[in-house]
């Protein structure tokens, strides 16, 4: 295989009619790339305050037929995500990653709500996951593989609850990659979600739930710091 | 200023008219018009056929033919645009020819964007009642940018109502050669252009270009639809009385 | 993929034909340009976006050995595999290698155009292994044994009723009675019946929109979920690539991704866009335990600094055939091997050869619509003109088209000549047609009077004319 990585190389460098890039250029570009500028963003999110942009965000995920309900602190969520359920006529069944900042959740407020944690397996309806940062400018929630945050959740289940925070929220895709960048290596995946599943397969008539999540709901924290019982909005 | 006029050769041969009406509005415009006599094509049939040579040999002809005028106009979206973008791409090759060759394209123009935009002629004295649809022909609309100005002019004229043409953007099927090498994808496409031109209700379609004239014409009158179809120049210049509308009997 | 490019004619009248195929385009030519134009208005960037695109993908491929370096170097450090190979065979080969060294009998697939390319799966069967497509419209097609006619949406040439007959066909132990009369009944079916494939599968192939070079990162972008379930799930992760899909940075990356879903769909981002980066990590619960790169050749590198370069940058979004009266005429199959539309008129024949698929570049008119809707800007139209340059010089247009061309340039290049010719042909036909004013056939131009009249023309050349009203003073 090494003979064809020779070859394919030999005929790109054929082909610009040069040989390989002297280590002045390669370190030039190395440099580029170590920079990562960004290149022109939109000023549809980026010109907004923080409620601007939380009110944004919540806009361009309901219209991608994404559910939010807001909260006013994390003491609610156990809460919002048992009212939905009920909503939806959906079991009180959930698997929930093991993150720390869901586990924090006064969960025992909730006894009727049979909880798992860890990644999900074919049974699994429901799943509760937190994000990595919410992107405004589209609705999109960025959500992280590790060791805390299993994949599967995102796609396995029928209905994918997601607790947003609402210092998660960014204004755009590379206000996200800012914020991997300061926590270390690149997770083995990063999912940007945006509304559920869907095709246009057929007829070009939008269906939702083609294989991953038919119903994406978000719970959006309005003060991440709040204690004690807050209300729901 | 002085114009030289680009006849065309669809022009030159289906229907004369359409480049005295061209003559008329440009002197109308304050310009005087002169007909260089060595002029015969564009090239465009040999450079969309891959035969750069006779395009090469053609576009010399052309740059001989119209030096050292003020502005070169041709009623036709097509062929001032083989002119003006693509002149300087035949000969980008050519360092001795390519300044003539760019040179001509900055002053190389389709007629009703001439009139509005190089001549501010924002009006003209002219009268048509007849509803009326507009199909924009492709290499006027993407190449050179014609759109609203046929559209302004054609607002000042008496009487005339403009009922915009859903797909009026599409290409009609005629792309020169193609409508001969592949017939029935043309028949396609200019079926569903007749079929959009009659649902407009509109008793006359205009376009700038001779070639989807043509095309649009014989499709209407294969399928019995008696819709008058000039070109826009003809309309302009109040030459509507002096020759039958396009396929029709004298 | 076995091509039938060479007889496009024969496909595109069998596509006029088909009444099922005819109104699935009607539906996907008021779907599409719609749809995209909205999302466009909606964003004041988009225009300066498609410069910024083109500049990304332009300054990628003038450096492409360097950047594929980098990546390679980042795919290992993560822990990932690469392979690189120059011809359909290799990629197969090495698929196979893999597929063998984990004793796979199932595989999954995402949608790949490049596993399409090199026949990935025709080969993986004939070895023994079972492929299974999981995007809905590559699955319904796999059903159907058809290639993709389209490149997002490859079953966009069937109506909903022949989606239901091949379910009722080829789902055997479902009810014969269960009602598939509406799209949600067939999307939950295909549904049910995939997921038991997903968790069964041993490897997941995906292809991928993008790969980084700073992180040595691939990119599928979804709206099913599909590719997901299938690269989460099996112990190994395949991404079957080109080349060309390199971009420098991941911000480079999001800004492509801007342009990707509003010029396909007219979505503002698709539902999933994934980054992957290597095998599941040590203390990751889920993924995939190897994860693997093939970098597909076949052709490419020889396009780079050819007058065919720009079509490198083409990141499959499907504008331009959404955009295609050609193709709204005659559907994808007509264009007979994987990709269709205007970016297939360019790239099958530096593919599979100009004199197998001479027709692709051909069967346009040039209206340019592809050209003005591609977000990086790739001139269309300027490639098709140099193919059929290439065609030209290597004579392989029919005779008698290129003795017409020839004597009409020569004339054409003899003024005087010219205009005598002229003058006597419109007085002629000006006359056969003065009474009807239009003519129903006509010699030599059967290919014309076959589908519509011929104007006569007025019976003067505008040359006489003019010589005449000259002489005569008048000033006209």
């Amino acid at each position: 295989m090494s003979e064809a990585r020779e070859e394919i190389l030999a005929s790109i460098r054929r082909s610009l009619n040069r040989s390989r890039l002297d280590a002045a250029r390669e370190t030039e570009l190395r440099e580029r790339v170590a920079v990562h500028r960004r290149n022109l963003v939109p000023e549809r999110a980026a010109a907004l305050d923080d409620p601007g942009r939380v009110d944004l965000f919540v806009a361009m995920a309901e219209e991608v037929q994404a559910t939010v309900a807001r909260v006013s602190s994390p003491t609610a969520v156990p809460e919002a995500v048992a009212r939905y359920l009920a909503a939806e006529n959906l079991p009180a069944d959930l698997v929930l990653a093991p993150d720390p900042s869901l586990d924090d959740l006064r969960w025992d407020a909730r006894p009727l709500l049979r909880i798992r944690r860890g990644r999900a397996e074919a049974i699994d309806a429901v799943s509760l996951t937190p994000c990595f940062a919410a992107i405004a400018e589209t609705g999109t929630l960025m959500l992280i593989s590790g060791a805390v945050t299993p994949t599967t959740l995102n796609f396995l289940p029928d209905t994918h609850i997601v607790v947003v925070n609402a210092n998660q929220v960014v204004a755009t895709y590379e206000d996200g990659w800012d914020r991997l960048r300061t926590g270390g290596g690149m997770p083995r995946a990063i999912n940007f979600i945006t509304g559920p599943s869907r095709t246009g397969d057929i007829e070009q008539r939008i269906e939702l739930g083609a294989h991953g999540p038919r119903r994406l709901h978000i719970i959006l924290v309005d003060d991440p710091q709040k204690a004690g019982d807050g209300e729901d909005k | 200023m002085r114009i030289a006029l680009f006849v065309t050769c669809l022009v030159d041969f289906f229907r004369p008219t359409i480049g005295f009406a061209a003559v008329k509005l440009l002197q109308e415009a304050g310009c005087t018009v002169e007909v260089p006599r060595a002029q015969t094509c564009c090239g465009q049939p040999a450079y969309n056929s891959g035969d750069r040579a006779d395009a090469k040999a053609i576009a010399m002809q052309v740059l001989d033919a119209f030096e050292g005028y003020d502005h070169v106009v041709a009623p036709s979206g097509s062929c001032a645009g083989m002119i003006r973008r693509h002149y300087p791409e035949l000969f980008a090759d050519d360092p001795a020819v390519l300044p003539r060759a760019q040179r001509l394209a900055a002053r190389s123009w389709e007629l009703v964007s001439f009139l509005v935009d190089v001549c501010r002629v924002h009006a003209v004295a002219a009268r048509w009642d007849r509803e009326v649809t507009y199909h924009d022909a492709c290499s006027g609309l993407r190449e050179l940018g014609v759109r609203d100005q046929p559209r302004r002019l054609l607002a000042s004229v008496g009487g005339l109502t403009l009922r915009e043409l859903p797909g009026a953007e599409t290409c009609c099927g005629f792309g020169g050669t193609f409508c001969i090498k592949y017939p029935d994808i043309s028949d396609k496409m200019v079926n569903d252009k007749e079929a959009e031109i009659v649902a407009t209700g509109a008793e006359a379609v205009l376009a700038g270009d001779l070639g989807c004239l043509l095309n649009i014409a014989g499709k209407l009158h294969r399928r019995g639809r008696w819709i008058e179809v000039r070109h826009v120049a003809e309309v302009l210049a109040r030459m509507t009385e002096e020759v039958p509308p396009i396929g029709a009997p004298r | 993929m076995l091509a039938t490019s060479g007889t496009f004619e024969a496909n595109a009248r069998a596509g006029l034909a088909n009444d099922n195929l005819q109104r699935a385009l009607a539906l996907m030519r008021s779907g599409f340009p719609q749809r995209r134009r909205l999302a466009v208005e909606r964003l004041p960037e988009f225009e300066a976006l498609r410069e910024i695109g083109k500049s990304i993908k332009d300054h990628t491929l003038e450096h492409l050995d360097f950047y594929l370096e980098l990546f390679e170097e980042n795919v290992l450090a993560s822990g990932g595999q690469v392979h690189w190979a120059r011809t359909p065979e290799e990629a197969c080969g090495a698929v196979l290698a893999i597929c063998r060294s984990v004793d796979a009998r199932l595989v999954t697939k995402g949608k790949s155009m490049i596993a399409e390319e090199v026949g990935l799966n025709e080969y993986l069967e004939k070895n023994g292994i079972t492929t299974v497509e999981t995007d809905l419209g590559e699955y319904i097609i796999q059903l159907r044994h058809e290639p993709p006619s389209h490149l997002i949406a490859p079953a966009i040439h069937l109506m909903k009723e022949q989606v239901a007959d091949t379910f009722r066909a080829e789902h055997r132990t479902l009810d014969p009675e269960r009602s598939l009369a509406e799209a949600r009944q067939l999307c939950d079916e295909a549904r049910a019946v995939l997921r038991p494939r997903f968790l069964a599968a041993d490897v997941g192939i995906t292809g991928a929109n993008f790969l980084v070079a700073e992180t040595g990162s691939s990119i599928i972008v979804t709206n099913e979920g599909n590719g997901d379930l299938t690269q989460t799930l099996p112990r190994v992760h395949i991404v079957m690539t080109s080349l060309e899909k390199l971009v420098p940075t991941l911000e480079d990356a999001t800004t492509l991704l801007r342009l990707l879903a509003r010029s396909a769909t007219g979505q503002e981002f698709s539902s999933y866009t994934t980054v992957s980066t290597g095998p599941r990590q040590p203390d990751d619960l889920d993924g995939p335990e190897q994860y693997h790169v093939v970098l597909l050749d076949n052709g490419r590198s020889a396009l780079l600094a050819s007058e065919f370069q720009d079509m490198l940058r083409c990141i499959r979004c499907s504008a331009c055939m959404n955009h295609c009266p050609v193709y709204a005429a005659v559907g994808g199959h007509a264009y007979g091997w994987v990709y269709s539309g205007p970016m297939g008129a360019v790239l099958t024949p530096s593919l599979i050869g100009i004199a197998e698929a001479g027709h692709l570049p051909n069967a346009s008119t040039f209206c340019g619509q592809c050209e003005n809707v591609c977000p990086v800007k790739i001139p269309l139209p300027k490639m098709m003109r140099h193919w059929r340059e290439r065609e030209f010089a290597d004579k392989l247009n029919p005779p008698v088209y290129r003795s017409g061309l020839s004597l009409w340039a020569w004339v054409a290049r003899r003024p005087a000549l010219y205009h005598a010719l002229v003058e006597l042909a419109s007085r002629a036909l000006g006359w056969l047609g003065r009474g009807r004013g239009r003519f129903r056939t006509l010699p030599f131009a059967n290919g014309w009077t076959a589908v519509r009249d011929l104007p006569a023309p007025e019976g003067r050349s505008f040359h006489s004319l003019w010589a005449e009203r000259r002489k005569g003073g008048t000033g006209k």
